[in-house]
């Protein structure tokens, strides 16, 4: 909403400058997004009188002209205007100043110069050197008593402010609440515009009347009849103060119902009562097939939940948003309708979303809920306005169906309250003198309280803390004191998954991972790339077409990112992501799964020290899994072969905690990883940490290493090519007196039999109360090599 | 006549050419082993003139003393230069095991969460797919009602089976619904959650993003506590320096409400909305609203990051670029 402050100042006083009202304005919640000055800065341009003319020595059609400017000496410049004279009261720009070049028309810096050997210090300016208008046959001649040295921006142009109102303030959409701000914000009052004229003997009613048949969608319509009007073009205070507002003027009628709008936050319309079939107006939803061509030129195919005006036969206007071509005012019209009605906002939004681009200034202000109350007062304004600038009668009385009348509630709050939420008291005089300068309507009933009213251009004062905040943005919350929390600290909720999420982040962090976080929108070919096909939550509206649903795994996004990374990594690449995931729930909230997927590839680093770069595999993850493991006390248990469509079968397994599946681990299929663009391989570890949660223990007490000395064997097996050595190493630790196992060497060829492998285990023997003898651990290894003969087949292997 | 000077001079001077173990092992062989020539002396010695024996015979094994106490130095000397190799070039790149790192999300995310675990507050998350009811309509944002245009909403597909209307949650203020239907004051509560806004991503906008969002409610909390705690947290997040305002603002679920803007290398910024819980909250959770009264607030947690590290583009944070990423190894 643009406010020009020339305009603002008919209504309310104030004594700060431009940037402090603007300041105070956005404190209190009316922001001021910028600060616009028509005419630009004029930054070192002020007014001057020329105080003496003299002929260029040098030039017959240039000429000198000393310019009193308010200094303490006068300036000489040199000026080739002719209309030039001695007296005149000028724009006088002094050197510095930014102007437009008059050939050029771009802003230049004015400089000290020197013409045809006469030094010039400033420049007596045209309106298209100030950027006024295209003027540049001569100077521009004041008509202003202000004393010279005033800084031009006061005397001519004018200031806007644009502020963006919040939803709750219409009345921020009008300059008069605007005023009403600064009234409250100054300790000052308000001057009403005037909204009295004369009425003629005839009767309103007997010439038209007003029929709502959607009492929802029109609370409230109001008509006025002026009989004799003249149409033209409006007087020019008129005409500058739209200009000024951004509006275009059109003709005195017209800009009377914009000005009204632009003053009170109400739209009004103006039909030319003749065009009206039978003189009356139907508030009705659109018939089949009804057409209407707008003010605009547009040709609208109207919906039967379309609200228009009508008159006895057709829709003239489309309700709140535009009237129609064909009752439009002409400079024939003599006697017109003045519509001020009220317009329910969904109705509103949703033929202005369906018929315009953004909407109109009458659109604007409706869907943000104006009270039905506010169309009187801007229609009897209106009405004395054209009466005013287009002459006339207007007829007697308004035609008022109100079908949706509100009545506004009284509101009761006490000093009590007012304490309890601000946190301080402010005096009695001082809320009321608050409330009064905002226009509210307020009593006080002592000891204790106030009862006040929500005035008809405000519908946001309901409950008692709404008129805490009145009292509390006047006085600035800056104003208002700070105090630390006191009280007890309530006992805090344990999220054990979120936990959980935490210390993943912090473990694969410290192995040298990358955190990512990715979008949670993905599409169904995505998806079905990364091997999921479980049911996802559809979005209506998607940002991108293409990804119309929310993610049910973390792989596309994981894997693309991935993919777009390899070029970047020199070297290994480790990403991972904690996140939710979404599977679909008929009629309910889905499930949101809390999900880890961590991807790695690439070679490992090569350095000057001769490491060589290896290519990451299988074992990497597993490894990363591992210490996972380790760093959340958790031991996963492999099961080899993953029941997963992306996973390779032969090097995948699924991972469980105590029998229960958590996730997976393997190597991702080249099929899968090129069609989400990865290069080479890829390896993924993925668990549900939802999952997860419920499997962790609490921390077992830690254990006291032995002070006994451990006896360390080598046990060397012969088994079949297809044993689990993860198997055997779980059988060796099985006994009691077995400390560690730990495999160190793998074995296949000629020296043991075609179809056998042979697995090297060091086994650490130690008891936690006493040093184990060789019989001790003799008998212990009997055993276990009778365990692995009968479960696995397997034969010690001679070294 | 012995001159065992001499002797000493020339078996230090051999001893100082031993450069390594062999070297010393033959040394110690040529003067104190068995035939060794010192060994020799000593053995000379009775055959000497009584006079001269004691004197000698003193001399003789104060000399193998030192002699041995020469070779043990030097043999300490030699170990110590060859274990330890010759000298390296120190300024070679060196073996560095993985550092990773956490995203700049998670960094801030925890670290405004830490601030509020210091000031007492719980730390719970909600749904990201919302009901229409607790995203608006119980937070006193009715269909239809203009504050709707303050989230432009991504909808969820209706499934046809009559069930409530879904949507992704557009800010994490739900939550302090959710949180009241299970707890009773005194509640100090933070929700960190992602919320998600159909519109156009540009450098300051993006269409998911990270909020925090506060509750507390006790007996008689008044503007002043909501000031004193969220003036608490930008002083501890931007340091005891920062200079804040509160501005009037307009959140349907508060009141009065209020914006929280920092003075940021010269210009205001907004940070945070907050206000006083509506009184219609609080009724709705069963409370009296004469007796409990509270603050909420909410704010974006890409918003404080793109201050704290300096990021021009909001759209860094979810393109996850690794030149990025590792800006932040190290980064708390």
């Amino acid at each position: 909403m643009d406010v020009p402050l020339k305009w603002l100042a008919q209504y309310v006083d104030w004594d700060f400058s431009v940037e402090e009202l603007a300041h105070r304005l956005s404190m209190a919640g009316a922001e001021v997004e910028s600060i616009k000055r028509s005419g630009g800065d004029w930054e070192h341009v002020v007014v001057g009188r020329v105080a003496a003319v003299e002929q260029h020595p040098n030039a017959d059609r240039l000429r000198l002209a000393t310019v009193d400017y308010g200094a303490d000496e006068l300036l000489q410049v040199v000026c080739g205007a002719p209309n030039l004279a001695q007296g005149q009261t000028i724009a006088f720009a002094q050197v510095g100043a930014q102007l437009i070049d008059p050939a050029s028309r771009q802003p230049r810096k004015l400089r000290k110069g020197k013409i045809r050997g006469v030094t010039s210090l400033g420049m007596v300016c045209s309106e298209r050197e100030l950027g006024l208008s295209d003027e540049h046959e001569g100077i521009l001649e004041l008509s202003t008593d202000a004393a010279l040295g005033t800084p031009l921006s006061d005397v001519l142009g004018d200031v806007v402010l644009d502020i963006k109102p919040t939803p709750n303030r219409p009345d921020h959409f009008s300059i008069l609440g605007i005023a009403r701000e600064v009234a409250a914000l100054t300790g000052g009052a308000v001057n009403e515009p005037p909204a009295s004229y004369p009425e003629s003997d005839v009767v309103a009613d007997e010439r038209t009347s007003v029929e709502i048949e959607d009492a929802e969608g029109c609370p409230r319509y109001t008509a006025i009849v002026i009989d004799g009007v003249t149409v033209g073009p409006s007087p020019q205070w008129m005409q500058d103060a739209l200009s000024s507002a951004g509006m275009r003027p059109i003709n005195n009628i017209v800009d009377v119902t914009n000005y009204v709008m632009l003053e009170w936050g109400q739209p009004l319309h103006a039909f030319d009562h003749h065009i009206l079939r039978e003189g009356r107006i139907v508030v009705r939803r659109a018939r089949a097939s009804e057409h209407l061509e707008l003010l605009d030129g547009s040709e609208l195919k109207l919906q039967p939940d379309d609200l228009v005006i009508a008159d006895a036969e057709r829709a003239v206007a489309l309700a709140g948003i535009m009237g129609g071509a064909e009752s439009e005012i002409s400079d024939s019209t003599t006697t017109i309708l003045l519509e001020t009605a009220n317009f329910q906002e969904a109705s509103i939004r949703r033929s202005r979303a369906r018929h315009t681009e953004g909407g109109t200034e009458a659109s604007r202000r409706f869907e943000k809920s104006l009270n039905p109350e506010l169309a009187e007062l801007a229609a009897r304004r209106a009405a004395a306005l054209i009466i005013e600038t287009a002459g006339g009668t207007a007829l007697a009385g308004i035609v008022d169906t109100y079908p949706g009348q509100v009545h506004p509630p009284q509101v009761v709050v006490t000093q009590r309250r007012i304490e309890q939420i601000l946190g301080v008291q402010p005096s009695v005089e001082r809320v009321r003198g608050i409330l009064s300068g905002l226009g509210i309507s307020n009593r006080w009933l002592p000891p204790d309280r106030y009862a006040v009213t929500c005035p008809p251009w405000r519908s946001d004062i309901m409950v008692p803390d709404d008129v805490v905040e009145e009292i509390g943005r006047i006085e600035g919350y800056d104003n208002l004191p700070s105090a630390p929390l006191p009280g007890a600290v309530p006992d805090p909720e344990i999220d054990a998954e979120r936990d959980l999420g935490e210390r993943i982040r912090d473990v694969l962090s410290g192995l040298g991972l990358r955190e990512i976080i990715t979008y949670v929108a993905v599409g169904q070919d995505e998806l079905e790339a990364a091997g999921d096909d479980s049911a996802s939550v559809q979005l209506q509206n998607p940002m991108n077409a293409a990804r119309d649903r929310m993610r049910t795994s973390l792989r596309p996004w994981g894997m693309q990112t991935f993919a777009s990374n390899q070029r970047q990594a020199r070297g290994p690449l480790g990403l991972y992501e904690v996140g939710k995931t979404f599977k679909a729930r008929r009629g309910q909230q889905p499930t949101e799964e809390r999900m880890l997927l961590a991807l790695i590839g690439g070679e490992s680093e090569t350095s000057v020290h001769g490491d060589h770069g290896r290519v990451l595999d299988f074992y990497d993850v597993k490894g990363v899994m591992e210490q996972l493991g380790a760093g959340l006390e958790v031991e996963f248990g492999l099961t080899p072969n993953a029941e997963d469509a992306a996973l390779v079968a032969g090097q995948s397994a699924n991972i469980s905690v105590r029998g229960q599946q958590v996730g997976v681990l393997g190597r991702v299929s080249a099929l899968h990883a090129s069609r989400l663009g990865v290069e080479g391989d890829v390896f993924a570890l993925e668990l549900s940490i939802t999952a997860l949660t419920p499997l962790l223990r609490e921390s077992a007490d830690v254990t006291s290493p032995s002070v006994y000395p451990a006896a360390v064997e080598d046990l060397a097996l012969i088994v079949d090519a297809s044993t689990v050595s993860g198997d055997l190493a779980s059988a060796i630790a099985g006994n009691g007196l077995v400390e560690a196992v730990e495999l160190f060497d793998i074995y296949t060829g000629d020296q043991i039999p075609a179809g056998s492998k042979s697995l090297a285990f060091r086994v650490y023997y130690r008891s936690p109360d006493r040093t184990l003898t060789d019989r001790d651990v003799e008998k212990a290894r009997r055993g276990i090599v009778r365990r692995l003969e009968s479960q696995f087949g397997a034969t010690l292997r001679d070294s | 006549m012995v001159d065992l000077e001499a002797l000493e001079a020339e078996a230090l001077a051999s001893l100082a050419e031993a450069d390594d173990e062999p070297a010393l092992e033959s040394w110690r062989v040529e003067w104190l082993g068995r035939r060794g020539r010192l060994t020799a002396v000593l053995r000379g010695v009775r055959d000497l003139p009584a006079e001269e024996r004691p004197r000698v015979g003193a001399g003789a094994n104060r000399l193998k003393g030192s002699l041995e106490e020469a070779v043990s130095s030097r043999r300490t000397v030699l170990m110590a230069s060859s274990a330890d190799g010759p000298a390296i070039d120190v300024t070679l790149p060196g073996r560095r095991p993985p550092l990773g790192s956490l995203h700049p999300v998670t960094l801030t995310r925890r670290m405004m969460e830490r601030t509020f675990r210091d000031m007492g507050f719980d730390v719970v998350e909600g749904p990201d797919v919302e009901l229409e009811e607790y995203n608006f309509d119980r937070l006193r944002i009715p269909a239809g009602h203009p504050a709707r245009d303050m989230w432009d909403t991504m909808w969820v597909t209706d499934d046809g089976s009559g069930g409530p209307r879904q949507l992704l949650r557009t800010h994490t203020s739900p939550m302090q619904i959710r949180y009241l239907e299970r707890r009773k004051p005194p509640i100090r509560v933070i929700v960190p959650g992602t919320c998600y806004r159909y519109e156009a991503t540009d450098a300051t906008h993006e269409w998911m993003l990270t909020q925090i969002e506060g509750l507390v409610i006790d007996e008689d909390l008044s503007f002043a506590h909501l000031k004193g705690t969220l003036e608490a947290f930008v002083r501890r997040v931007f340091g005891a320096d920062i200079e804040t305002r509160f501005r009037c603002d307009y959140f349907p679920f508060v009141e009065p409400g209020a914006e929280l803007g920092v003075r940021w290398q010269g210009d205001w910024l907004e940070v945070l909305g907050c206000g006083m819980v509506h009184p219609e909250i609080i009724e709705d959770a069963g409370l009296d609203p004469e007796r409990y009264t509270g603050f909420a607030f909410g704010m974006g947690v890409e918003r404080v990051a793109m201050l704290r590290y300096g990021v021009r583009d909001i759209r860094h944070f979810y393109r996850n670029d690794i030149r990025f990423l590792r800006e932040f190894e190290g980064r708390r």
